[in-house]
């Protein structure tokens, strides 16, 4: 754009015609009020916190045996219990592949009107997925993603590049003065695809800032535990870096202790998923944790809402569609100290 | 097998080792013992001659090797409960589930409530209780330890699970927190370290100069010999599963105090480190032989070994396999050195 002025000055003009085009347009459209209206009546019908036809939605999710997939679990409940037309079959969580196909199977033996699914792995419950689609069982797919977009009608998910991506650009920005500025990365547990997207992300989005090298990178394995060993071997290895990039809340309150028992406060840190008491302590301010990016578990609640949706045939407000979108990504916002307040009611234990 | 297990015992710390292999050369289980503790630490000493050279500025470094020690102080706990259970033929499963459902129990609010002393308490009871469990069903349930001891390991994590619903406790009492906090060390020694070390001095001495510890050699060297000279087989059993779940709930404490909480996933695959750690010391799993001094120097390898990792920032892959290499570098070498008498 920048190489002949000529040609730029010739795209404003055609970008400025197009605008105004458009506007002309939306102009017309809107006045006709009548056919707008008509439109949202009984075009896309929406679905609504009025009871509408009874819904029967199975969910099978993997053990809850850490924050966030507790915080799943709950939000699943909790939205469910909110409609009077709602009723939610839950199955026993399980890590174990071969058991989650079996408690979906029982399931769609019961003839659920809408399956939600978080597969423990979402590659190997594939088949399982399909196999409920195939009896006319709509699958919502929550988080990990099926391999085969038959085996579901929706996904909603976080947004694990996003997530990197965000917090990279977050520790760019505080950095940006600094030069030959060390950036650090705890990550989650590596045999998770999950893990090496939210690398990616961060890689990338630290790209931008040439005066940021990223000095270490260990992973740990997203419990308490494994964050506090870790972060202590990482302090040792590096005696002075700027910031620091943790996936995951939950180790973080190892890695925040390892660093408290360091002594160490010389760097900022950003934290992942979004626990309580990640949010607790950018409210409070008193430590390196300075920010947290969500992947927030609230997703659990809105796979109720989608499952009943189509349950019951309607479409989602705010959209102008007859349907349920196929897919929907979360956004990954950064928790800081001025926006902590809107976000710590999400947070989760 | 008596007479080669009981020799061992006759022998010093590893500090006192190499002038009393000397000594002793003309008795041949003794030369045996003196090669199998030197050649561990000469790997320990490889290994540090590695991280000298690879990380000169930071693996020597005070607070690195503070690090190592604190590192090494959990699981090497657990390890020297599990060289008795070894050493008597036994095994258990369940040490990783033990202490997450220690640490877990210990950190609850109503533990919390009662202080420091709510939480020792209750996380070395717990851990006893455990072990009571698993010895009375091996020695009185007859039950093979394998499936006893797994049983637990299913069974108490999930108990721990349940207490926890799957959210990390986190511990709010200030006394527990602290010492984890440089203030507490003691001549540049971290308390968890000074733990680790009264637990290894206590196990070996127990082990190596008294009763119990010959009572258990011999039970594992021929439970039925052991029966026949009078000892009684089943109490020992009993005892020797009670020591390791006392040494899990320890191991528990001191990991609520370095992680400052409990969660359930505390503990995870301590069972396998605590095993390799033993048999790489020349305990032998088939029983009748036992060395404390070995599992704490293996536990030692395997910490250093990570430490070295995280220092050249090397992948979690490249760690696990060289861990594996290490197991069975480590076996291979000692089943060359013994194959001459066994």
């Amino acid at each position: 754009m920048a190489r002949t002025p000529a040609t730029s000055r010739r795209a404003l003009l055609f970008g400025t015609a197009a605008v105004s085009a458009g506007a002309l347009l939306t102009a017309c459209t809107s006045n006709e009020p009548k056919d707008q209206e008509g439109a949202a009546d009984n075009a896309a019908p929406v679905a609504d916190d009025k009871p509408g036809k009874q819904v029967t939605i199975g969910f099978a999710g993997p053990q809850a045996d850490h924050g966030w997939l507790n915080a799943i679990n709950d939000n699943a409940k909790s939205r469910a219990k909110k409609y009077s037309d709602v009723t939610l079959e839950i199955t026993e969580g399980s890590n174990d592949t071969a058991q989650q196909i079996g408690q979906i199977q029982t399931l769609i033996n019961k003839k659920v009107d809408v399956l939600v699914i978080l597969p423990a792995d979402g590659k190997a419950l594939t088949q399982v997925g399909l196999q409920a689609m195939r009896a006319g069982i709509p699958v919502v797919n929550l988080d990990r993603v099926f391999a085969s977009p038959q085996a579901y009608r929706c996904w909603i998910g976080g947004d694990n590049y996003g997530m990197g991506l965000n917090a990279g650009h977050y520790i760019g920005e505080q950095l940006k003065d600094t030069k030959n500025a060390k950036v650090v990365e705890l990550a989650g547990l590596d045999n998770l695809e999950l893990t090496q997207q939210r690398t990616k992300g961060f890689d990338d989005a630290l790209k931008n800032y040439p005066n940021i090298k990223k000095v270490a990178r260990q992973a740990a394995d997203f419990t308490v535990e494994s964050g506090q060993a870790k972060m202590a071997q990482l302090l040792q290895a590096q005696s002075k870096f700027d910031a620091l990039w943790n996936h995951d809340d939950d180790q973080g309150v190892g890695a925040l202790r390892a660093i408290e028992q360091a002594g160490r406060d010389d760097f900022l840190m950003v934290g992942g998923a979004g626990a309580k008491s990640a949010m607790d302590a950018i409210k409070a301010g008193d430590s390196v944790l300075k920010a947290t990016v969500l992947y927030p578990p609230t997703m659990a609640a809105s796979a109720i809402d989608l499952a009943r949706a189509l349950g019951q045939g309607k479409g989602v407000g705010g959209l102008a569609e007859f349907e349920i979108p196929s897919s929907l990504t979360l956004y990954s916002a950064v928790v800081t100290k001025d926006n902590v307040d809107q976000y710590l009611p999400t947070g989760f234990i | 097998m008596t007479q080669p297990a009981t020799a061992p015992q006759k022998e010093a710390p590893p500090s006192a080792t190499k002038s009393a292999g000397d000594q002793g050369s003309s008795r041949r289980p003794v030369l045996r013992w003196d090669v199998r503790t030197l050649s561990l630490l000469g790997v320990l000493a490889a290994l540090v001659a590695v991280g000298g050279i690879t990380a000169p500025d930071e693996f020597l470094a005070t607070s690195n090797l503070q690090l190592v020690l604190t590192q090494a102080s959990v699981i090497g706990v657990v390890t020297v409960g599990m060289t008795f259970v070894i050493t008597s033929g036994g095994i258990d499963l369940s040490v990783g589930a033990m202490v997450a459902l220690a640490s877990v129990w210990a950190t609850t609010v109503a533990t919390q409530e009662f202080g420091f002393a709510g939480i020792l308490f209750t996380a070395v009871i717990v851990g006893v209780g455990c072990g009571l469990v698993n010895g009375l069903l091996i020695a009185y349930g007859r039950m093979v330890p394998f499936i006893a001891t797994l049983a637990m390991l299913a069974s108490a994590r999930g108990l721990a699970l349940q207490i926890t619903d799957g959210s990390t406790q986190v511990v709010s009492v200030e006394s527990v927190l602290d010492l984890g906090a440089k203030d507490a060390y003691v001549l540049g020694i971290p308390p968890l370290v000074l733990i680790f070390g009264a637990v290894t001095v206590i196990g070996w001495l127990l082990l190596n100069r008294t009763t119990f510890g010959r009572r258990t050699v011999a039970v594992g060297g021929n439970a039925e010999a052991a029966r026949l000279a009078g000892i009684d087989v089943r109490r020992q059993r009993l005892y020797l599963y009670l020591l390791s779940g006392l040494c899990c709930g320890i191991a528990a404490f001191m990991l609520i105090v370095l992680a400052g909480s409990g969660q359930n996933t505390n503990g995870n695959l301590y069972e396998l480190d605590a095993i390799a750690a033993a048999i790489i010391g020349g305990t032998l799993l088939s029983g009748g032989r036992g060395t404390i001094i070995g599992s704490v120097l293996g536990v030692l390898i395997f910490t250093t070994i990570t430490n070295i990792f995280a220092l050249n920032n090397l992948e979690t892959a490249v760690q696990q396999i060289a861990k594996g290499a290490i197991i069975v570098a480590a076996v291979l070498v000692q089943r060359r050195s013994l194959h001459g008498d066994t």
